[in-house]
């Protein structure tokens, strides 16, 4: 190609895309920190009118109540926040400004990556947040717990984050296809990671489900950590589970982006 | 190699629609030169999009192949985005962004410093009148508003090749005109290529040296304005006399003028399409005068783009939009902003 030595051939360089893409999706969310309020509703409602009933039921103390409910609480943010970000790309897709960012010079793989990555900041703040809540209440959480606690939810959004970019692709511009999907699965993997209720009870059935639900696994990591065990076993299944679910999301992401247009 | 910036080579795109095979462009083959300015210019549904979206690496062609910048579009695409700017037909800014921060985010995009991104920015702030909403987010912007950020966008880089997909749809006159002024600005200054589509046809007519005419994916008519007026529709003659029978007289003066058709219009006048009406209405005038014919009225309306697209097809290009496309094989373009999922 006579045409190669006028023009250089373009560097495609991932990790700066990521930080160019991360750093404009992060733009919104500092400007209007407000808005991580309202991502929040579902989490304050199961905390304020649900762990009430938890307390009262259980006849032990609060504190305790919410030693054991406050970590599921923090799943919950991952899964309902998280879990429907796929929506905002859907957004952009049917504008135009999904199509701009691909005619521009990045690279595909930097588009769903540096977007999942966004997902962290407002798992941090809104994590914080509910835990800041429930203090006053008699909830405790262990210093290194709670770091190590944000890290695994940080990862494990990551994951759910590239996964709901994914069904966005894969829905396009049929939008009640991905809420249709996203409600389908949200509830049932709730309930069956005992975030809301010990499925100590369960029927064995459900109990086998719940065993190869991820996570089922990160909230009993999460309720490990922040009691400040950070020896246990679970945490150890926890990270496997929240590993697994990014590189398996980041993979179908990053497929699916490239056959994006 | 010659000096083209595009080179198309018998560019197909089939879409299969509920099973059928709609062939949006049929083998579109063509070339331009570095900093033309040429308007593709046709009917909705016509496939301009779709060309676009082929030579901007969005969609690869069903077959045929064509040259970027120098760049094959399938085996080069990374480096055909690298040097193209393109403004797509629909909203390019992200509705939970602020205006000033696309622009910014933009420029990083491109590979410009933050600097050098702030500057740009600045400086098509102020030249496309964004200002006064520049910190507003794009969810806030009134329609025109939300296309001047596109174009905005298009140009932050200033690439020598630049794609513009309708980008005056929905702009006020003075902004179309602010539009245009940068749109020559580019060029004067960087020598930039420009290819846009549009529908408007006095648009077209006034700044673009090139109209490609497009009907049903497939391109019908190139050449400059002035030519495809001249050779396919001419200017309209209408002179005017005092009866009839003048008119009928008439008929074989002002024919004996021309080799197009002279056609009785009305109960007393006569009419011509000719290509040099200007120089035939003096003329006939004069010629009518000694046949002792007084002509009364004399008009003269140079043609429009809209008569050749008429010549060419037979329809007007607003029959066209109508009968065209029906509006569900439209792509979609009316999303309702309340059902925005603000950026969490
Ligand atoms: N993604 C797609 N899937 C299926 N069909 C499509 C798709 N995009 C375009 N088409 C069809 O291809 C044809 C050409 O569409 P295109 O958008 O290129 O027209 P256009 O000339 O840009 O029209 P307009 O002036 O309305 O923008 C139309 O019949 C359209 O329905
Ligand atoms: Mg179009």
């Amino acid at each position: 190609m006579s045409s190669t030595t006028d023009h250089p051939a373009a560097q495609a360089n991932p990790a700066r895309d990521t930080w160019h893409v991360l750093t404009r999706e992060l733009k919104p969310v500092l400007r209007d920190p407000f808005t991580l309020i309202f991502s929040l509703v579902q989490p304050l409602v199961f905390l304020g009118l649900f762990a009430p009933l938890l307390i009262g039921q259980s006849g032990v103390p609060a504190g305790e109540t919410l030693q054991w409910f406050v970590p599921g609480v923090l799943v919950m943010i991952v899964l309902f926040g998280t879990g429907a970000t796929g929506s905002n790309l859907q957004y952009e897709m049917m504008t135009g400004s999904h199509e701009r960012t691909l005619v521009a010079p990045l690279s595909r793989s930097s588009l769903l990556v540096g977007r999942a990555l966004k997902e962290i900041a407002p798992i941090i703040a809104q994590s914080l947040l509910i835990v800041a809540i429930a203090m006053p209440f008699g909830f405790r959480a262990d210093p290194i717990g709670l770091v190590v606690g944000l890290a695994l939810l940080a990862v494990f959004g990551v994951g759910l984050g590239a996964l709901s970019y994914t069904l966005a692709l894969a829905t396009k511009d049929r939008e009640w296809l991905f809420w249709g999907v996203q409600q389908t699965l949200i509830f049932p993997l709730m309930i069956l990671s005992g975030m809301l209720l010990p499925l100590d009870v369960a029927p064995g059935w459900m109990r086998a489900v719940a065993a190869v639900n991820p996570l089922n696994w990160v909230v009993q990591a999460e309720r490990a950590l922040l009691a400040g065990e950070l020896g246990s076993m679970v945490v150890l299944w926890g990270w496997v589970a929240a590993l697994a679910l990014a590189c398996v999301g980041l993979w179908a992401g990053v497929r699916a982006i490239r056959r994006s247009s | 190699m010659t000096d083209s910036i595009i080179d198309a080579q018998g560019l197909t795109k089939r879409f299969t629609v509920k099973k059928k095979a709609v062939e949006a462009v049929t083998d579109l083959t063509f070339e331009v030169a570095r900093g033309e300015l040429v308007a593709f210019l046709g009917p909705n549904g016509a496939g301009k999009s779709t060309s676009l979206r082929m030579l901007t690496t969005l969609i690869p062609p069903t077959s045929g192949t064509a040259r970027v910048v120098g760049f094959d579009i399938l085996r080069r695409p990374a480096d055909v985005r690298a040097r193209i700017g393109y403004v797509g037909q629909l909203t390019s800014g992200s509705f939970a962004q602020r205006v000033r921060d696309e622009l910014l985010s933009q420029g990083t995009f491109y590979g410009m410093s933050k600097d050098a991104s702030r500057r740009r920015a600045d400086e098509l702030i102020e030249s496309l009148d964004l200002a006064s909403f520049a910190m507003r987010s794009v969810q806030q912007l009134s329609g025109g508003q939300k296309r001047r950020l596109d174009v905005a966008l298009g140009l932050m880089h200033a690439p020598p090749l630049l794609f513009l997909d309708e980008p005056s749809t929905g702009l006020d006159p003075q902004s179309r005109a602010n539009l245009w002024q940068h749109i020559l600005d580019l060029r004067a200054q960087h020598g930039t290529t420009v290819f846009l589509t549009t529908h408007y046809l006095e648009e077209a007519d006034r700044y673009a040296e090139r109209v490609m005419v497009m009907d049903q994916g497939r391109v019908i008519a190139d050449d400059t304005a002035a030519r495809l007026k001249a050779n396919l529709a001419g200017d309209v003659l209408t002179l005017g006399f005092a009866s009839a029978e003048e008119a009928g007289r008439a008929v074989a003066v002002v024919q004996s003028l021309t080799d197009r058709e002279v056609r009785r219009e009305g109960e007393a006048s006569v009419s011509v399409t000719a290509p040099d009406g200007d120089a035939l209405l003096p003329s006939a005038v004069r010629a009518l005068d000694a046949a002792g014919i007084v002509v009364r009225r004399a008009t003269g309306v140079p043609p429009t783009l809209d008569d050749v697209f008429l010549a060419l097809t037979g329809r007007t290009l607003r029959e066209a939009d109508e009968g065209g496309a029906t509006p569900a094989d439209e792509p979609t373009d009316q999303v309702a902003d309340d059902k925005v999922g603000a950026n969490r």
